[in-house]
């Protein structure tokens, strides 16, 4: 199939790609830019492995035409943390059991991230609701639940401390 | 010495930051120069013979590198137990997922369409698919009786019993397939040159079990087989067996290439192709005294193996010794079959036959407490083994455990009795009846028998230039946090900071054969020989001089440093040395089956709505006694996450068999449990320790997977007063039960609630 150039805007950066227009935006993550933080799990949106933020909402590019997705800010679980250190709800997630075998925290996290930019206290139900777009087969979750919340417990401190 | 107490705290996870931040390597984010994608070309048809393979002419073959069963250098198996399940059929086809052909291309995308180009024509043989077809032989498709393997467990004298006995209570059970579903699908990656041999990187539980199978396969001595663990996205015993398959796919592909090669399955290849839990049948007749007392009983533990042996021999064994559960018969007879049927063969699954056989032990214990009339508390109570008492294999319980005490804990945290009778009152009306079940068990840590005894494990230990000490081990980290807890353990051991210790990735080049990493043995068996391992660091840098009985971490890095400069090297080794008052009879099936046990009480509440007929679980309350637990955070974890593997056991998870293939092969329509369908997992540990693990630890990561299914099925039979004694329980088999009941005229539902 020809290939066609398309600008993807990923983590704040601007990647201008030659690829073929059926492409699904998981595939040119990891394949063509390297970006293997996103997982393939399933090829149809069912386990949220391949969870990624576009324009802050959690999309799952396993089912994604990539081309479809320019002109829009794309954040993958690469672009989470910054300048090296982790975001509070990578920190949490580790420190509070969230993440056991590994494969499904990138999307997990971009999920809950997405999460808590449109609703800073959710409760737990909301919590449950927000996170069954994703499948975790080690840990039951519960202990998502808690790393959730102590991850927005540290930004509403570190918000405090910042004013 | 300064100890800092790094063991039963919850230190980081070693590899937790490389996972939260997606910088983990799993196998498929590898990519070699030149590196080809590789698929797999499969039967068809259940059973056969292969008559003749057509290349159909719209693919340009010449792109692509083939392997057939001719391309095998060695021998054509899958080397395991026995040899008698092949890396590719050449002739006979025994199961509709069998491969056999292998192809590989640069362009991962064009592999799809020259599979389905492949057509195979068949001589088709008549087919089972049950294991009541397998037992009447009428068709014998493995060996010359369709049966992989027998047991028989006696103790003392059952024959006796039945004429004394007040009630003689007979039940049958049953439990389906259950895919493991790991997020991470099987995937390999092997490159072959002449002067090294071959070498792998895959998703894998076991290094050694895929380095033997290797060398089998391929032809090759030990040194020119290196396996390497790359992280790995959850296993469950999914990836205990079939790795060695995928890793001889990708192997030959890549010595017929001489390129790398990279087989990553996709999620419907993985679901239909490879392993799943063993589906049983389980038939219990027992012998009563009049006060509820276990006098004796016959169980029949029967599993399907699918169409090879692999390992259902040992998910036989571990499943007979513990169909008795938790209690103490004084005569039993245990009869044990793995029987061959024409579906992919069944594997291992957390738990490896447990769940299975304490399914229907424990809800047969609910159907002997209806029948001599004591509540499900009462029935257990009287039965419970004691310490002192033996075991069905008449292995003396030595660990102090007070199963009663555990059972009154659980009763009390899950306000068991006030909750009967609300719900005895609130069932009366409405279309949602509730209920509440408890399931009381036993798990043994590490290899049965003499397992561990001819896997002699090996672990070694090394002192860094740097100071640091390194652990070597062939255990593998795959979610449950292998590498966190056995540094722990090392660090604890030589009274160093937790940072001190760090843990070489699985490759065998580097680590010794520590055994798979199965069983719940890693933290007590593994555990314990890291423990003596790193002891012995210490005592050689004491023989030199260089460090004294006291020390401080820094004093330890100081001399470490000095002696690795000195000498080169510092390492130390510590092998598996069976316990001596530990006997085990491989031919009576009788001794210490196990060097320790862990025991929980679970109890389910759930409700059962009559409009949908659907059931939620409430609540979820698991207590269990593993020993000491060396990091809570890790330990709630493994228990939260098999609770909810049991609950899709009970309640979500049914594969739809047809002709022997999974039809049901997608996550859309295979359910597992999400955060919307499970209860709070509400966990507690009592702690009495233990004698052969490390720091007081024994196994715990199968345990959680025996208990939810019976404590849920007895729940909801407590809810509608209707008895289901088969999983996985969907709706409609609870909608046809309660149909059927007012069709023969019974009680309505909401009446029989007691």
């Amino acid at each position: 199939m020809k290939k066609e150039l398309v600008e993807l805007k990923i983590n704040g950066r601007t990647h201008e790609l030659a690829i073929e227009p059926s492409a699904l935006l998981l595939d040119v993550l990891r394949q063509d830019l390297g970006l293997t933080g996103s997982k393939r799990g399933c090829d149809e949106s069912s386990c949220g492995a391949c969870t990624v933020l576009v324009d802050g909402v959690a999309m799952m590019s396993c089912t994604l035409l990539a081309a479809s997705c320019q002109e829009q800010e794309i954040t993958t679980v690469e672009g989470v943390s910054q300048h090296g250190s982790l975001a509070a709800i990578q920190k949490a997630y580790g420190d509070w059991g969230g993440a056991q075998c590994g494969f499904c925290t990138p999307g997990f996290i971009m999920t809950v991230k997405s999460l808590m930019a449109e609703n800073p206290d959710p409760s737990e139900a909301e919590v449950r609701a927000a996170l069954s777009s994703n499948l975790c087969r080690c840990t039951g979750y519960s202990q998502m639940y808690a790393a959730i919340k102590s991850a927005i417990a540290a930004e509403r401190n570190a918000m405090v401390e910042a004013k | 010495m300064n100890h800092e107490r790094i063991v039963g705290t919850a230190v980081p996870r070693k590899e937790g930051r490389e996972k939260v931040t997606g910088k983990a390597v799993y196998v498929d984010d590898m990519v070699l120069p030149g590196m080809l994608y590789g698929a797999t070309v499969r039967s068809q048809i259940p059973r056969g013979r292969i008559k003749k393979i057509t290349f159909e002419t719209s693919v340009a073959w010449s792109e692509f590198v083939i392997v057939s069963a001719k391309d095998i250098p060695g021998k054509n198996c899958i080397a395991l137990i026995g040899d008698d399940q092949p890396c590719l059929a050449s002739d006979s086809i025994n199961h509709p997922e069998e491969p056999v052909l292998l192809l590989a291309h640069p362009d991962r995308h064009a592999l799809r369409k020259a599979v389905d180009a492949v057509s195979i024509e068949y001589n088709p043989l008549p087919a089972i698919f049950t294991m009541e077809e397998s037992e009447r032989g009428s068709e014998i498709v493995w060996g010359t009786d369709n049966v992989f393997k027998t047991y028989l467990i006696q103790k003392g004298n059952v024959d006796d019993v039945w004429s004394r006995a007040d009630y003689i209570i007979e039940g049958e059970y049953s439990t389906g397939a259950q895919e493991q579903l790991y997020i991470e699908n099987n995937g390999m990656v092997a490159a072959y040159d002449a002067k090294q041999g071959i070498t792998v990187w895959g998703s894998l539980q076991c290094p050694y079990y895929v380095h033997k199978a290797l060398m089998a396969l391929c032809d090759l001595p030990a040194e020119k087989v290196r396996v390497v663990q790359m992280e790995t996205g959850g296993a469950f015993g999914g990836k205990e067996d079939y790795p060695s398959m995928i890793a001889g796919h990708a192997a030959l592909l890549a010595m017929k290439s001489g390129k790398p090669v990279k087989i990553v399955y996709d999620r419907a290849e993985d679901m239909a192709a490879t392993t799943k839990r063993h589906p049983s049948r389980t038939r219990h007749r027992t012998a009563l005294s009049r006060d509820g007392k276990i006098l004796g009983g016959e169980i029949e533990f029967t599993i399907d193996g699918g169409a090879y042996a692999t390992l259902s021999s040992v998910v036989l064994s571990r499943g007979a010794i513990h169909a008795g559960g938790p209690y103490y018969w004084p005569s039993v007879r245990i009869r044990a079959k793995a029987v061959a049927t024409n579906a992919p063969p069944h594997g291992a699954f957390r738990g490896f036959g447990g769940p299975q056989s304490i399914f229907a032990m424990e809800r047969h214990m609910d159907r002997i407490a209806q029948v001599v009339g004591l509540s499900p508390v009462e029935i257990r109570r009287r039965n419970f083994l004691q310490p002192g008492q033996t075991t069905t294999t008449e292995q003396v319980v030595r660990e102090l455990i007070d199963l009663g005490k555990l059972l009154d804990r659980a009763i009390s945290v899950s306000e068991y009795q006030t909750k009967k009778q609300e719900f005895a009152i609130e069932n009366g009306t409405g279309a949602t009846k509730k209920g509440i079940g408890i399931a009381a068990f036993l798990h043994g840590a590490g290899f049965t028998g003499s397992g561990e005894r001819y896997l002699s494990s090996v672990v070694g230990v090394e002192g860094c230039a740097d100071g640091g000490v390194r652990i070597l081990v062939s255990s593998t980290e795959f979610g449950q946090g292998t590498k966190t807890v056995l540094c722990q353990i090392a660090a604890e051991a030589l009274g160093l900071r937790y940072e001190d210790v760090t843990i070489a990735q699985p490759d065998t080049t580097e680590v010794p054969n520590s055994g798979p990493t199965v069983a719940s043995r890693t933290v007590m068996v593994v555990g314990k020989l890291v423990e003596s391992a790193a002891r012995g660091i210490h005592q050689t840098l004491k023989l030199s001089g260089m460090l004294g009985d006291s020390y401080s971490a820094e004093e330890f890095r100081a001399a470490c440093q000095a002696y690795v400069a000195g000498h080169g090297q510092l390492r130390s080794w510590a092998q598996y040395d069976p316990p001596p008052d530990v006997f085990w009879d491989d031919e009576k099936y009788r001794g210490e089956a196990y060097a320790a046990y862990s025991w929980a009480v679970y109890i389910a509440e759930v409700s059962v709505d009559l409009t949908t007929y659907s059931v939620s679980v409430n609540d979820f309350v698991a207590l269990q006694e593993v020993g000491r637990v060396l990091h809570p955070v890790l330990a709630i974890g493994q228990i939260v996450g098999g609770v909810a593997q049991g609950i899709g056991f009970a309640l979500f998870e049914k594969v739809i068999w047809q002709q022997g293939r999974m039809q049901n092969n997608q996550m859309t329509n295979y359910i597992m449990p999400t955060s919307s369908d499970l209860p709070p997992i509400r966990v507690f540990f009592e702690e009495l320790g233990n004698v052969h693990g490390a720091f007081g630890a024994k196994g715990i990561g199968e345990l959680p997977m025996d208990g939810p299914a019976p404590a849920i099925v007895n729940a909801i039979e407590d809810a509608l007063g209707v008895r289901f004694d088969s999983i996985p329980l969907m709706p409609e088999d609870i909608y046809d039960a309660i149909t059927a009941r007012s069709l023969r005229g019974e009680d309505e539902v909401a009446s029989v609630i007691r």
